[in-house]
């Protein structure tokens, strides 16, 4: 529409813009710098610093950029001397009552404050007059405060009444007393709260668990992706000499916007925990001994060379990266054995040939915000995979109805459509399929599913909010893979989905269990999803097989694995486990008789496959700690020394180059193909708490990250543990 | 228990009042009625008890209500005597003679501007601005009462007058 477009200058040159525009949005769009502090892009126009003040012809005073809407014919100057002079005095009042401790600040030499004042203040302060102190509140142990050096944005305030959805940050006081403060001394709670430090553009809010360990400009920038959710959070890794010293969002508009989650921010202080393998080891006589990674490798290749292929067994964690998935399913292949998995947790593999073949989303990570409604079943996704929770939240604010289906009753911070709980997934989803399909015939696959259900009121509203959608989405969470009758819910929610004319997608465990799939990583089928002849042990029987070599990639045995309580026992029982692994631990010298230390995600090379279907590769950031090597050149050396033709990778790329030309084209497919009735669950029902891995458990990394360990989320589990 | 099982009520009734004048979930603009309501039958000033009770009363995030609280200067956030006497001294009141009231009345009760008096009985607002009477300055406001044209006598006896 022609009328809608507004023409006008900046500092001179002819400028074009959306009616209703400000006039920051335009100038940020062409490349035109105005200094600011409380305006950005993600936020809600506060208008309260003034530092955007620009000349505007006709207009008799300077005007703010950031919520001057543009008009036709407008004439706008943002460096003129009148504009300049506004700036000026506009920042010497800003730093009235700012300490200007630079040199003693976290923040200096990557502070907006700073680069500010020196770009657009004065050379030399006039001001000679006292300044006001604030005391500090403890924000726990993520956030840092300094709240004498904050300068009233309100950034962090904005943040969390319209990102986060709860307000825990607020303006105490007014004028000279003002201050940014929770009031009661009390922790920030919230699952994305630490990027208010990244929006903080001074010193005010800092990284805790960082605070003081390095400086911005003594530190390279790396690009990295998150490992602990589907997500794949576009990361920074700031390192110093080799060392991960903190992590920033990398911003992907496609992706995680420009936010991370905490526990993609704060994980890093795991990679250096104490517990990290610093040595390849065996145990010789019940006694552990660290011996040389050649010996080491020499000697798994021995026991593999005298095992019987067959007997082997493989588990992976889903958080490792599509070149390990691929090696690993290659050794397989070589040893003729099919007992490879990655669905360490899943319980229901009675109905496995019907896993999707490239599970993914069922839409794009961004058009989460376009549904009109969505069902969540069994899923805690606040927890499970944050930015994902904040996606559906915009689609809950701008209209969207949000349902749940889940034993227990989780908190969101916007208006939920319907919350179905207090009973078992298959009895509520069974519900909702056959109201859905009212006046229509039921999927074969579930007849016996839903044979004398009757749909309650709230199951039968749920159903009409997914029929009345046009962009409709019934998204299976982590719960729900780990359900005791998986097969039975994911052909209700695929029964739905069909029945509705919604879409049906999976939020998947780690951070690549689509990887995991494509390459092959599962008994049943092969890189690809091409059906084997014969079905190898599945996670939840390698146990109990009597084998005669097991692998262990990545994973811990005791809290990465559904059977927890037994599992390190029944290891120890196995004639020959191999744990190739970042840390080490009293489970893994129980369980395993060699140990190799492996990088974690900062280490090595690699390439994740996130929930949307999206190949993101990644270079190693950081020095290996002790003798630990990336995982996919332990496995490369492992099949050089077994001979295994074609191994002869020299990067991480190579691998991932072979398995790509090998899958060719593929796209993300959840189709549900079963036809044949399922039958009734028979107590697998029931709600299990079991089934909700808390945020700051689900791995290896983050079970060792100090702070993360001491937030109040943390430590509200602690308190319930028996 | 929740937090608002706190409120009595009259002050459910004062607050319901309020909410009724303004759009559904918009139950935000409530807070400064509700909290004069609590404000006034706690003796004139709020505890954070109270101020999690409105909260949880009108489904806000606490600290939303703790913003509005310590913002406006006619909330007390600390306990204060139960008579809220307040002396305007801006221009108007100040050129009649504002600052000899104060002084007046601070030796007379043996406190400081922004401090109660021992026994509980008064408390003398730390800055009163414009009240709109100038056309009778000196005043001050007592318990929500306007005295004008004030001289030490005519306060003295306002002042000996509360209970």
């Amino acid at each position: 529409m022609s009328n809608d477009i507004v023409k006008f200058e900046v500092d001179g040159k002819p400028v074009e813009g959306r009616q209703g525009q400000m006039i920051m949005e335009v100038t940020d769009a062409i490349g035109v710098y105005i200094p600011r502090f409380c305006y950005h892009e993600k936020l809600s126009i506060a208008a309260n610093c003034r530092m955007c003040l620009v000349e505007v012809d006709n207009a008799p005073k300077p005007l703010v950029a950031c919520a001057t809407p543009i008009g036709e014919g407008m004439k706008v100057f943002t460096r003129s001397p009148k504009a300049a002079a506004a700036q000026k005095a506009t920042m010497e009042f800003l730093l009235i009552n700012h300490p200007l401790d630079c040199p003693i600040c976290d923040q200096g030499g990557e502070c907006e404050l700073q680069d500010l004042a020196m770009g657009y203040g004065r050379d030399v302060s006039r001001y000679t007059e006292k300044k006001r102190i604030v005391k500090d509140k403890d924000l726990g142990p993520l956030i840092s405060t300094d709240m004498t050096r904050c300068i009233h944005c309100t950034r962090c305030v904005r943040f969390g009444e319209e990102i986060a959805g709860i307000q825990e940050l607020g303006t105490i006081g007014r004028a000279e007393d003002m201050k940014i403060s929770t009031y009661i001394e009390k922790s920030i709670d919230h699952e994305l709260s630490g990027n208010i430090i990244d929006l903080c553009p001074v010193g005010a809010l800092n990284n805790k668990p960082y605070r003081y360990s390095a400086r911005a400009w003594e530190m390279e920038q790396h690009p990295t992706v998150s490992p602990h959710d589907c997500v794949g959070s576009n990361l920074f890794a700031h390192v110093l000499r080799g060392t991960v010293k903190r992590i920033v969002p990398r911003n992907n508009e496609a992706i995680n916007e420009t936010w991370i989650s905490d526990r993609d921010r704060y994980s890093y202080e795991g990679i250096y925990s104490s517990d990290r393998m610093q040595s390849p080891r065996v145990k010789e006589g019940g006694q552990w001994h660290e011996i040389s990674w050649e010996d080491a490798l020499e000697k798994l290749a021995q026991t593999l060379r005298e095992s019987n292929g067959e007997k082997v067994g493989i588990l992976a964690s889903p958080s490792v990266t599509i070149e390990e998935a691929h090696l690993l399913a290659r050794i397989a292949d070589y040893l003729g054995t099919a007992n490879i998995d990655h669905r360490l947790r899943r319980r229901d593999f009675s109905d496995q040939g019907e896993d999707a073949q490239f599970p993914w989303l069922g839409c794009d990570i961004a058009d989460i915000e376009n549904c009109d409604a969505v069902l969540i079943a069994g899923s805690n996704i606040r927890k499970e995979a944050p930015i994902l929770a904040h996606r559906l939240r915009k689609a809950a604010v701008g209209g969207a109805k949000v349902g749940f289906a889940n034993s227990e009753v989780y908190d969101y911070y916007f208006k939920v459509a319907e919350y179905l709980a207090g009973r078992g997934l298959v009895e509520q989803l069974s519900g909702i399929a056959v109201a859905a399909a009212q006046g229509k015939k039921l999927t074969s696959a579930v007849t016996d599913l839903c044979k004398g259900v009757k749909a309650d009121k709230q199951q039968k509203r749920m159903a009409k909010m997914l029929k009345d959608a046009t962009h409709g989405l019934v998204l299976l969470g982590n719960i729900a893979g780990r359900h005791k009758a998986f097969s039975a819910v994911r052909a209700l929610a695929a029964s739905i989905a069909s029945t509705t004319g919604t879409r049906l997608g999976f939020l998947s465990e780690g951070a690549n269990s689509a990887g995991a799939h494509l390459a092959g990583v599962l008994p049943h089928r092969r890189s690809g999803g091409k059906t084997r002849d014969e079905d190898g042990l599945h996670a939840g029987e390698m146990l109990d097989a009597d084998l005669h070599a097991v692998l262990l990639f990545g994973l811990e045995p005791d809290l990465d694995l559904t059977a927890t309580e037994d599992a390190v026992k029944k290891l120890a029982e196995q004639r020959f486990v191999v744990a190739f692994s970042p840390y080490t631990s009293d489970a893994l010298d129980d369980a395993a008789d060699l140990q190799l230390p492996i990088g974690t995600f900062a280490e090595t090379a690699g390439t994740f496959v996130n929930c949307e279907g999206r190949w993101q590769s990644f270079a190693g950031v950081a020095k290996p700690v002790g003798q630990a090597r990336p995982g996919w050149k332990v496995l490369r050396v492992l099949g050089n020394l077994l001979e295994i033709e074609g191994f002869e990778y020299l990067s991480a790329a190579d691998v991932c180059d072979e398995l790509q030309e090998l899958l060719g084209e593929v796209t993300p497919d959840n189709a549900y193909r079963r036809k044949k009735a399922l039958r009734k669950p028979n107590g697998e029902d029931a709600p299990a708490s079991d089934v909700d891995i808390p945020i700051y458990e689900v791995d290896a990394i983050v079970r060792r990250a100090t702070a993360l360990q001491l937030t109040p989320e943390a430590q509200r589990l602690r308190s319930t543990d028996p | 228990m929740s937090d608002a099982d706190l409120l009595s009520d009259h002050v459910r009734e004062e607050i319901n009042r309020w909410t009724v004048r303004f759009p559904e979930e918009r139950q935000r603009s409530a807070v400064i009625g509700a909290l004069h309501a609590v404000q006034h039958e706690n003796g004139g000033f709020l505890t954070d008890e109270q101020l999690n009770a409105v909260a949880d009363y009108l489904h806000l995030p606490t600290i939303q209500v703790y913003e509005v609280a310590t913002f406006y200067s006619m909330f007390q956030t600390k306990p204060v005597g139960r008579h809220n006497v307040a002396i305007c001294t801006n221009i108007s009141c100040m050129l009649r003679g504002a600052d000899d009231i104060v002084e007046h009345v601070e030796a007379k009760l043996g406190i400081k501007l922004g401090e109660s008096t021992a026994d509980g009985r008064v408390y003398l607002k730390e800055e009163e601005e414009c009240l709109a009477a100038c056309c009778g300055a000196p005043m001050m406001m007592v318990d929500h009462k306007y005295h004008e044209n004030l001289s030490k006598e005519k306060v003295d006896e306002i002042l000996d007058a509360l209970d």
